[in-house]
């Protein structure tokens, strides 16, 4: 538990299981980790774009959704993300709306 | 001695009401290779143990003559296998290495893997196995056709187990069944239940070892070419509950592949039955093998090499009544490396920076 702010518990979502060696355990490897948390930031502000918020890194340990208006939660991973980011934006988040798709494709140009 | 795996595996044995679960539970429970094993029942009575019998532990368990531990659930899941976790530890009864819990015939499965996942003790010392699913030969057909329960148990089964074949009429009953359980859930093997099979390895052997010494087909799957259950506008042909296979050449992109997962299940969980397949991830030699039932992705499993020359990544999806265009689009628009790594967002960037320099 981390004694600053009392978030429990590790991580252990299942996309914290990636090939990279060492990204994901905590003692090697920082900058790995570091980088690939970074990436996933990255991924997921491509996602978040859409629907008007951000993700930032919080101390390599957590994840802070916000949105434009500055409302902003903490996420421990991908999984949590999703559902925060609905409750924040009143949006569904749905990666099959036509909408989102057209989004993305136009963003990988 | 039982070595005591470090995640015990547990397995789920379900079926719709009358399929033959009981029956088959029956002989697998006289059988000695079920000795590592503790075995979650609904009711001592209907399996009639008696004869096994060589010790009553308490009201709700007994231990069988081959070595295994049997109980019976009352109230909670949760509550009874944190009970045999806490007597093995104890050395109250004998260690297993595995566990089977018989769930009741109209009970939806995912919930138990989920409870599995979920709860604060058991995900420290439990995992999911496999789920094996018996269909009744005779009325099993009309049961998938009129039952959802029954079609959602077929279709998140790692292992089909198909029973009564002896009371069937000729063959073209059992072929109608085989062929439409294919459909719906083309990655599980169809195995016919006899009187000597089949075994307790068969059904509750180690999925992820199998999985990871090697595949089962070329193509990495237990069948080669799934068939594709959509009409051309992406709509579903018999029911609502359909499988396709994404295949792509383009290495995919790991992090946004979760980006994407995460985000389908987040929404579409509960019509997403079954997502499993094999990735070739950009920057990575080795295939990485994905698994998930509903909301509950498996731990992914690296692959110590290809199955097959071809590094294609392939993807099998059993969903209930999504699109399946618009779900191809979407996994093409999110995941492709190369795509997904464009331009590094710099506000995102120094987003990062900040908070690691506060």
């Amino acid at each position: 538990m981390c004694s600053l702010c009392g978030v429990l518990g590790g991580n252990e979502h299942w996309t914290d299981a990636a090939a990279r060696p060492g990204v994901f355990t905590r003692n090697v490897e920082r900058i790995d980790r570091r980088r690939e948390r970074a990436r996933r930031v990255c991924a997921a502000n491509r996602v978040l774009a859409a629907f008007g918020m951000s993700l930032s890194d919080w101390q390599g340990s957590s994840f802070v959704l916000s949105t434009r208006t500055g409302k902003s939660e903490m996420v421990e991973d991908l999984g949590h993300l999703w559902p925060a980011a609905e409750k924040l934006s009143g949006r569904s988040c749905d990666p099959l709306d036509p909408g989102v798709i057209a989004r993305m494709e136009a963003d990988n140009g | 001695m039982v070595e005591t795996p470090v995640f015990t595996p547990v397995h789920l044995l379900t079926g719709f009401l009358g399929s033959g679960k009981t029956t088959l539970l029956k002989r697998l429970l006289a059988d000695p290779a079920l000795s590592d094993c503790a075995v979650l029942i609904n009711e001592f009575g209907d399996v009639g143990l008696d004869h096994h019998l060589v010790e009553r532990i308490d009201e709700t368990m007994v231990l069988l003559q081959s070595g295994c531990v049997c109980c019976t659930v009352r109230g909670e899941l949760a509550d009874a296998l944190r009970d045999l976790h806490s007597r093995r530890e104890r050395g109250l009864i004998p260690a297993f290495a595995r566990v089977v819990i018989e769930s009741t015939g109209l009970a939806d499965p995912f919930p138990v893997l989920s409870t599995l996942k979920s709860d604060p003790v058991l995900r420290h010392h439990f995992r999911a196995g496999s789920v094996v699913t018996t269909v009744d030969a005779v009325n099993g057909f009309s049961q998938l056709a009129t039952y959802v329960e029954s079609t959602r148990q077929a279709a998140i089964a790692d292992r089909l187990v198909i029973t009564k074949t002896d009371l069937c009429q000729g063959d073209a009953e059992l072929s109608a069944l085989l062929s439409r359980l294919g459909e719906l859930n083309p990655d599980a093997p169809r195995l016919i239940a006899g009187e000597d099979g089949p075994g307790a390895e068969t059904l509750f052997g180690d999925d992820d070892a199998q999985r990871a010494a090697g595949l089962h087909s070329p193509s990495g799957f237990y069948c080669d070419a799934p068939a594709l259950q959509v009409t051309a506008d992406g709509v579903a042909r018999h029911t609502a509950i359909s499988s396709f296979v994404i295949a792509v050449d383009e290495p995919v992109d790991w992090t946004g592949f979760g980006v994407w997962l995460t985000m389908l299940l987040n929404r579409h969980g509960a019509r997403v039955l079954r997502v499993k397949g094999i990735l070739a991830l950009a920057g990575e030699e080795r295939p990485v093998a994905v698994h998930g039932v509903q909301h509950l992705v498996h731990p992914p499993v690296h692959l110590a090499g290809w199955p097959s020359a071809e590094r294609s990544s392939r993807l099998v999806f059993i969903v209930d009544g999504l699109d399946v265009n618009l779900l191809k689009r979407s996994f093409n628009a999110f995941a492709l490396a190369g795509r997904a790594r464009t331009r590094p967002q710099p506000k995102a960037v120094a987003q990062t920076r900040n908070a690691q320099n506060p």
